[in-house]
């Protein structure tokens, strides 16, 4: 039986047959079944994976007419960072860096956030933010965001003044790791809103919350809270965009109108964005580096199929470097890229990327 | 990475309708939704919404922003201002420039 050239999820080349490409995708969609208690993938979802991932195109597409809606997250940083966001570096700022993405790149979005892409070391140097989105909002036609992550582990020791809940922990100190966890979350929902309104005169058209939840539920409920308050309180809309497919429970006992935050599967995590107000979610699914792409792409898609079906806002699939099916890798390989993306919109019914 | 999903899958903002789809999810509405409601009021089908042929026409004729570098054009701001008229929504840079000629009149101080 001839091979089919694929990938692991690590990025390396791999050859399968299709049995064992077909293998993979059932058994990747039964374990997402299994860990989110959601149905599998259907028997048409599963053949459509097929004939994608048999397809010796390098590019896989949309059909014409099922294009979605992309938004962005890292702002400008795939241009003029450096490898720590896999960007390039390119000798231009961020205005020309938005307005290429808005003309030679064609994105529908497009974002403006700080190199350092967290609210806490972007809160001191807002006034520059504002100035550039202000500005941009002059020069572009497409929605504008400006996006950041809560990040609430920059709050602990060393680099920030709350006692960290890392330390406590191992030495058993469960009470005052949940405490500090409790002051920590107030600092950051506090941050999070405050940096949102500074650029509500700016005339931007939303705030994106990005990688949510990297530490846990106590991130995750000053995120739910500060969405609350900027979309009841601006004009803003507000895209949540999480960071891993379970919300950890490294405090455990935090609920958000009075459901338990930790643990949470992304179509659960959906139902309490919408309900805090967000206009936009951004479903996150992890791979395994050690499983086939067509195996996470499986996974990941029935995680996404699950939380589209219930949505009523806009969902958008962070397909992205070690997320959504796409490998774990630097310089991100486009046959897996584009039809990772392609699977969510056609298979798993996003509303955008 | 970004480039790859935007070529392959992505509606392809001012060449098309994507922007203008975009600021409907802005509104909560799903992507068929916002699809069709912007297709309605620019008088094509959805499938027309991402043709890039056919948008470059329709957004000339609308005058709401163009992707090739046209002089006399509608650009930035007065493109927006346009497409909030066009969508029949609030377009929150435009909303801050009504409130600014509001505020104090030119030449006072």
């Amino acid at each position: 039986m001839s091979a089919i050239i694929t990938r692991m999820g690590d990025g390396s080349t791999v050859e399968l047959t299709r049995d064992e490409l077909k293998a993979d995708i059932l058994e990747g969609s039964e374990a997402a079944a299994k860990k989110g208690k959601i149905p599998a993938l259907s028997e048409s979802d599963v053949e459509y994976l097929l004939e994608m991932f048999c397809c010796p195109s390098r590019i896989w597409g949309v059909a014409r007419g099922h294009e979605a809606i992309m938004s962005k997250d890292g702002g400008t940083n795939t241009l003029i960072s450096s490898r720590l966001s896999c960007g390039i570096a390119a000798p231009i700022g961020r205005e020309a860096a938005v307005r290429l993405f808005e003309s030679a790149f064609a994105f529908d979005t497009m974002e403006v956030g700080h190199l350092d892409y967290s609210v806490k070391p972007s809160k001191f140097i807002v006034t520059v933010e504002a100035e550039h989105m202000e500005l941009l909002q002059q020069n572009t036609v497409l929605p504008l965001f400006y996006g950041f992550m809560p990040n609430l582990g920059l709050y602990y020791r060393p680099d920030g003044p709350f006692e960290n809940p890392s330390d406590l922990m191992p030495n058993g100190r469960i009470a005052e790791a949940r405490a500090t966890q409790e002051e920590a979350l107030e600092a950051c929902y506090a941050d999070v809103v405050w940096q949102a309104k500074q650029m509500e005169d700016t005339g931007a058209d939303g705030i994106n919350l990005d990688t949510v939840a990297s530490t846990g539920d106590a991130e995750f409920l000053a995120t739910l809270r500060a969405c609350e308050t900027i979309s009841s309180e601006t004009e803003m809309a507000v895209e949540v965009s999480m960071a891993s497919e379970m919300v950890l429970g490294f405090h455990g006992q935090l609920e958000y109108r009075g459901t338990r935050l930790a643990g949470l599967w992304p179509h659960q995590q959906m139902k309490l964005a919408e309900e805090a107000g967000a206009a936009i979610f951004g479903p996150v699914v992890n791979n395994n580096t050690r499983r086939s792409c067509a195996w996470n792409v499986a996974r990941a898609v029935t995680f996404v199929k699950a939380c589209t079906a219930e949505a009523r806002i806009p969902i958008h699939v962070n397909v992205g470097g070690g997320v959504g099916g796409v490998p774990m890798v630097e310089v991100s390989p486009l046959d897996i890229v584009s039809r990772a993306g392609a699977a969510m919109i056609e298979v798993g019914g996003a509303d955008g990327l | 990475m970004s480039m790859a999903q935007a070529m392959a899958s992505s509606m392809g903002g001012i060449r098309t309708a994507g922007d203008l789809v975009a600021r409907m999810q802005l509104k909560k509405m799903r992507l068929p939704e916002a699809k069709r409601y912007v297709a309605d009021k620019l008088g094509v089908s959805t499938l027309d919404l991402s043709d890039s042929t056919m948008m470059r026409t329709v957004r000339e004729d609308f005058d709401i922003g163009v992707v090739t570098g046209t002089p006399g054009l509608a650009k930035g701001l007065a493109a927006k201002a346009r497409i909030a008229e066009l969508l029949d929504v609030q377009v929150n840079s435009v909303e801050q420039l009504r409130r600014r000629m509001d505020a104090v009149p030119a030449g006072v101080r």
